[in-house]
């Protein structure tokens, strides 16, 4: 029992063990998600991330001890930011074709989403450095802390937001959706890349292939979008 | 090899948009920059075969790469026990309002278009 502690001490420090129990956690999550057909409650991220916290506490490992192994697949965040550029470029000519009602279903659907944020959460009487967290929350998360940092807010927070935020849209899409009666797929696709960033486009690319690509799309706008024009609107108030 | 060779082109975008950003002070952040930058580079058919190649795997498993942040929501444990719902409020209704405008406005758009 003693050596199994010892043991455990030792592998638990190693940045081995954020890395394992982060992509076999994943890997089984993604596979029963797959056995399911998809569901949008069997989310893959949504799983690994239970499974993992209730991992930590139990065992009684630190977050950073854990990040130590982890940051290697957090790493991939920026490659990845970069990696946009090519849905964007794949669907260039249909991009140049519908350019103004691409970037003005950008501009409402993100200015929608961060002031529906701030202004709830101020209503709600959510104190200044979490309202600073959250206007970014639709932008994925490398992109959602550095803008965080440069509004004042809290870069660790606007990542744990960007992902509830992503969680949320990739588990309720497809019933808003379809309560609203909208059933193009690049369309649907856009909507969820828009609000929901990454992890909402993962799920659209699971879904449709025009979904999937036009939330890639939507992704990379977004991102420019936000990260140009956020700090300058935040700068007016 | 091909997915390596992108992953090399995707590195060096973005690291020549974290020079850009930190040398000149811009407000964008460098994998932001990176991004554009590649975006201009990809008329090259050397560089678009292999960055293809990286692009698909790296975005094929997208969610993967956000459960290490994901799983640092739980060292908010004091903001979340203190305003836990109240966010979890915001963000649901935001994300459903910035969703419905965003389909809303696509779809009545490239209606008008035709």
């Amino acid at each position: 029992m003693n050596s199994f502690v010892e043991l455990w001490v030792y592998l638990s420090a190693t940045p081995l063990f954020g890395l394992t129990a982060t992509l076999v956690t994943y890997v089984l999550a993604q596979t029963v998600y797959e056995h399911l057909g998809h569901a949008p409650w069997a989310n893959p991220v949504l799983w690994t991330v239970l499974t993992l916290a209730v991992l930590l506490t139990l065992s009684g490992t630190a977050y950073p001890t854990y990040f130590a192994g982890a940051q290697f697949i957090h790493f991939l965040l920026g490659p990845a930011v970069v990696a946009l550029a090519w849905p964007l470029w794949q669907r260039r000519a249909e991009l140049r074709a519908r350019a103004g009602a691409v970037l003005a279903a950008a501009l409402a659907g993100g200015a929608a989403a961060a002031g529906a944020a701030v202004g709830l959460g101020w209503a709600l009487g959510l104190p200044a450095p979490v309202l600073r967290s959250l206007a970014p929350k639709s932008i994925t998360a490398p992109v959602a802390m550095g803008i965080a940092e440069q509004l004042g807010g809290i870069p660790a927070l606007a990542a744990a937001f960007a992902v509830v935020t992503g969680l949320v849209g990739a588990i309720s899409a497809k019933y808003l959706f379809d309560a609203l009666r909208i059933s193009q797929p690049e369309v649907r696709g856009f909507a969820l890349g828009t609000a929901s960033h990454g992890i909402g486009a993962a799920r659209a690319m699971q879904v449709h292939p025009d979904a999937g690509a036009y939330a890639g799309l939507a992704l990379g706008v977004q991102v420019v979008l936000a990260a140009l024009l956020m700090p300058f609107i935040a700068r007016l108030f | 090899m091909d997915a390596l060779k992108g992953l090399a082109w995707l590195l060096l975008a973005q690291s020549a948009g974290e020079l850009l950003a930190r040398g000149l002070h811009l407000p964008l952040p460098g994998p932001v920059l990176g991004l554009l930058i590649l975006l201009a580079t990809l008329r090259w058919n050397a560089v678009r075969a292999p960055v293809g190649a990286a692009a698909d795997v790296l975005l094929g498993h997208l969610s993967l790469l956000f459960v290490p942040v994901g799983v640092g929501v739980m060292t908010h444990v004091g903001l979340i026990t203190q305003y836990g719902a109240r966010m979890l409020v915001v963000i649901v209704l935001s994300t459903w309002i910035g969703m419905a405008v965003t389909a809303l406005v696509l779809r009545s758009l490239l209606r008008a278009r035709g």
